[in-house]
């Protein structure tokens, strides 16, 4: 041990927004944790797309050949599930700070706090929407070419509403991890995080299908898996949002939850 | 520099800071003493911003902590072990923590090379023992050479080799005119690094000065005496304000009487003295004589006797 070693360390001292996303983009990929569930959701995603693919319309109970009229969400329809890993890995983002106590060294390294959301957001958007769309993408040729070697119709990116939805595949998977930061970050508890995030976006719709009728249809479109839904398929199930409603909606539930996650955030003892 | 100015923090019912006031000067390290629950390390989370203070103020190089435009380079703090993602390497938590404060890799290669965790930092942190959590935690509180440097209760679970290790770094970052702020609960690892103390007790502030001023006020001194003559030397100083115990055979402990005034009368009265010293209250009586009614979970002896007995 030497303390004469001790130097100055060179560099304009100021922390700024720039170096914030440096330190989460930093954070992000040390972790093999991270590695590991964007490698499941790729799997998920174009395994379960591929899975349908080969089996729908098979067996005597299906339906009839060609019976199926939106052959791109047979090839995305992975997405939904995979979604969980995504959302799952966004909650860890924000919750495996606080479980470890690192939150404390990170808002001691950045008082002003807020960039420590936004650039954990930015980190996660960016990297889950590229990876996203590449296996959005990779789900769809897969699934279509399965499908027209089974002999059935199939669809490509320039057929109408095709190239949205396997986009929009991604925006839900990204979403979703999005919906999982803010909650984690508004909780920052792991188990509770996961488990209020799981019941909003795979239990709920299921739940308001038991009420009656004429109120579950009125709620049922804007729940958040479902407003996601209505953009990642190109031909609109009733009820159900357009498109473009769809995603303001989803994009609404995102910003409020993050907006929340900021106001706490800044409020809160650390 | 550290100021704490009239501070107060409350966790809904319970105070935990009490109207606390102590500035931490540059130079020497400055122990932050107190039972466990007295309010240290709310104080120190208070200080680096983390938690916002119930009333009062805390300046760090004259700014609060929110002012601070690079807090990493102004003030390093270590305040609990272990405090990073178990799944992370630590050299890459030392970098994502460089990289917020524009501090250099290099910077960051230097610090773990002066912890002595340059064979383990890419390993991932979740394996560390207590004491290299610690030393990684010195190493983040050092990233940014920064002019304080604030460590809560840094030897807990250190090897005597890492304490000692310990003792000289702080030594040394105070020595080149760094402030250096260290919370213990223990006494005698005080006294051995600190030159300044600050007690605290429920909160409030009990004493605050140099370590020798704060032994000189506490408690009751005496002097030890040993003579083969122990029953004629009693009798000759026992006086008006003046008390004389006999501690065991041949040895007399004496208040009230200076060490240069009992060896006086002893040899003008031709008695043989074996030993004769001036018997200081130890730090640790001192301590515990000043934070008797402060602490927090009282263990009164005689259950510790029972339950000691029963273990028998």
């Amino acid at each position: 041990m030497s303390t004469t070693t001790l130097t100055r360390p060179a560099g304009d001292p100021r922390v700024t927004p720039s170096r914030v996303l440096r330190m989460e983009w930093i954070k992000f990929w040390s972790l093999r944790s991270t590695i590991f569930t964007l490698a499941i959701t790729a799997l998920l995603t174009i395994g379960i797309g591929s899975l349908i693919s080969g089996l729908v319309g098979s067996g005597d109970g299906g339906p009839g050949q060609n019976d199926f009229g939106d052959p791109a969400s047979i090839s995305l329809a992975g997405a939904m599930l995979a979604a969980l890993a995504t959302a799952a890995l966004g909650v860890l983002m924000s919750t495996g700070e606080y479980a470890s106590g690192m939150i404390r060294a990170t808002l001691a390294a950045v008082p002003a706090r807020l960039p420590v959301l936004w650039a954990k957001a930015t980190v996660f958007a960016a990297v889950s929407f590229v990876l996203m769309l590449g296996t959005s993408l990779v789900a769809f040729l897969a699934g279509q070419a399965i499908l027209s070697s089974r002999g059935f119709d199939s669809v490509t990116l320039a057929d109408p509403g095709v190239f949205r939805a396997v986009v929009g595949a991604a925006v839900y998977l990204t979403g979703a991890g999005l919906i999982g930061l803010a909650v984690g970050a508004l909780l920052r508890n792991t188990a509770g995080a996961i488990t209020t995030v799981v019941g909003a976006l795979f239990v709920l719709p299921g739940l308001v299908q038991l009420l009656p009728a004429s109120w579950g249809d009125t709620i049922s479109p804007y729940l958040p898996s479902n407003a996601a839904g209505s953009f990642m398929a190109v031909e609109a199930t009733s009820p159900s949002l357009s498109a473009w409603s769809g995603l303001a909606v989803f994009a609404g539930y995102v910003a409020v939850l993050l907006a929340g996650a900021a106001v706490l955030l800044k409020r809160r003892d650390a | 520099m550290i100021e704490v100015n009239d501070l107060s923090k409350r966790y809904g019912e319970k105070l935990a800071v009490d109207s606390l006031s102590f500035a931490v000067r540059p130079g020497v390290v400055t122990g932050f003493l107190g039972p466990n629950g007295a309010g240290k390390s709310t104080t120190m989370r208070v200080i680096m911003g983390l938690d916002r203070p119930t009333s009062g103020q805390v300046r760090v190089n004259g700014r609060s902590y929110a002012q601070l435009k690079a807090p990493l380079r102004e003030i390093g703090a270590l305040l609990e072990a272990k405090a990073i993602h178990p799944g992370r390497p630590a050299y890459h938590h030392l970098l994502s923590l460089a990289a917020s404060n524009g501090i250099g890799k290099g910077r960051v290669l230097d610090v773990i090379d002066m912890v002595g965790l340059s064979e383990v930092a890419r390993k991932r942190a979740g394996g560390f023992s207590l004491g290299m959590g610690q030393r990684l935690g010195i190493a983040s509180a050092l990233l940014g050479d920064p002019r304080i440097v604030m460590l809560d209760e840094p030897v807990n679970g250190l090897d005597p080799e890492g304490v000692l290790w310990i003792r000289n770094l702080l030594k040394s970052l105070a020595g080149q005119g760094r402030t250096v702020f260290v919370s213990s609960h223990l006494m005698s690892e005080m006294a051995l690094i600190a030159e300044d103390l600050i007690v605290i007790g429920r909160g409030r502030l009990l004493a605050a000065g140099p370590i020798a001023d704060f032994i000189a006020r506490a408690s009751s001194r005496g002097v030890r005496v040993r003579s083969p003559q122990a029953a004629g030397l009693r009798a000759l100083l026992l006086g008006e304000g003046v008390t004389v115990t006999n501690a065991e055979p041949g040895v007399l402990e004496v208040t009230g009487l200076d060490p240069a005034r009992i060896g006086e009368r002893a040899a003008a009265a031709g008695l043989v003295l074996h030993e004769l010293s001036p018997r200081e209250a130890s730090l640790e009586e001192a301590f515990m004589e000043l934070t008797r009614d402060a602490v927090e979970y009282h263990a009164t002896t005689d259950a510790l006797a029972t339950a000691g007995r029963t273990n028998r």
